[in-house]
């Protein structure tokens, strides 16, 4: 595998797999501005994922849609950190938000300055979306500092951030819901 | 016969199809246009990766390049070249007008929660800035909601990319 695509796959993969964990709370978020704040974040962190995967499928002959859901569970790169599901354990949601867009922010800054031209471009547009997760997790993280559930929540999630081991069983569940469809008319197109 | 011109101009006819009062000329997502013999290359910046309406904005520009005899080459650029200072200013007008408020200009960093908190941005009903932050996140994800206070109307605020 390419040294762009060991780059890319875990980001991408965090980013299709958060952006599905964040869409679980459309609809039923504890409010409305809510509802449609995780709504439009699911929706950016999967267009991340999609522009990151076009730039590695160009590379390994494959297309954005086959990495996103043809691959085997063993084949996915992200971390454990974003494969829980937190529904509906709002403390715990935040305190995810929180961490990763603090993670996520390094690692594309890190990105920005890559020798590789197209990985930096996307990068530096990526990172202007995101400075609007930012801000909504900084928001949230000045509301809930004090709160134990969301202090304890943050103790138990930050050394889980970049936990790349073995897969959960939570994303066990996910893979089968987000890959059934492909795999049950496979060729098909939409 | 196909020109760079007559691509232009019927480019500038396709509504942006989240917000038909301005065309896609007027968003400036068409990066560049460029005719050899009936080949027409299109380089076409998206606004926020995940826009669900980018599909139809770059079957669109297909469709209508086709409508004018050429064969379309429309390809999606995926960097940092589209910013919202990129919206012509006949384009900011109409986007006022339908009661959007047009994005504040970029700067070098992105923005932070306290530009965003503070007065700077204008009612586009009424002209007050006397406005506050509702919600970071709109109907799309391009646009943020505040609450002008002065003729207490919420508006769409579109942010800066």
């Amino acid at each position: 595998m390419s040294e762009r695509a060991q780059l890319l796959l875990p980001i991408a993969d965090d980013e299709l797999v958060l952006g599905w964990r964040n869409s679980e709370w459309t609809g039923i978020a504890p409010f409305l501005e809510e509802d449609v704040a995780f709504s439009s974040i699911a929706q950016n962190e999967i267009g991340h994922a999609r522009a990151l995967y076009q730039l590695v499928a160009e590379e390994l002959g494959t297309t954005a849609d086959e990495l996103a859901f043809d691959r085997k569970l063993e084949e996915y790169r992200c971390s454990a950190f974003v494969e829980l599901r937190f529904v509906p354990d709002w403390a715990k949601t935040i305190a995810r938000h929180y961490l990763y867009e603090q993670a996520d922010e390094k690692r594309i800054r890190a990105l920005m300055d890559s020798d590789d031209a197209e990985v930096a471009g996307l990068a530096a547009k990526i990172d202007r979306e995101e400075a609007y997760h930012r801000m909504h997790s900084q928001m949230w993280f000045d509301r809930l500092k004090d709160e134990p559930r969301f202090v304890e929540a943050v103790e138990e999630l930050q050394p889980l951030v970049n936990d790349r081991g073995e897969h959960t069983p939570e994303f066990a569940e996910l893979w089968d819901e987000m890959t059934i469809v492909r795999r049950s008319v496979t060729g098909a197109t939409w | 016969m196909v020109t760079v011109e007559r691509v232009w101009e019927a480019l500038a006819e396709i509504p942006d199809p989240e917000i038909p009062t301005i065309s896609l000329v007027d968003l400036g997502v068409v990066r560049d246009v460029a005719v050899e013999d009936d080949r027409v290359r299109v380089e076409f910046t998206p606004t926020f990766l995940g826009c669900p309406a980018l599909e139809v904005m770059r079957d669109q520009m297909a469709e209508s390049i086709r409508a004018l005899g050429g064969e379309p080459d429309v390809q999606v650029i995926l960097d940092d070249s589209w910013s919202t200072d990129r919206i012509t200013p006949e384009g900011r007008e109409k986007l006022r007008r339908s009661g959007f408020a047009p994005p504040a200009p970029r700067e070098a960093a992105p923005p932070q929660l306290v530009q965003l908190q503070s007065a700077a941005f204008k009612c586009p009903y009424c002209g007050s800035k006397d406005t506050s932050l509702e919600n970071i996140f709109g109907p799309t994800p391009c646009r943020s909601i505040r609450y002008c206070a002065s003729c207490r109307q919420p508006f769409e605020q579109f942010k800066t990319i």
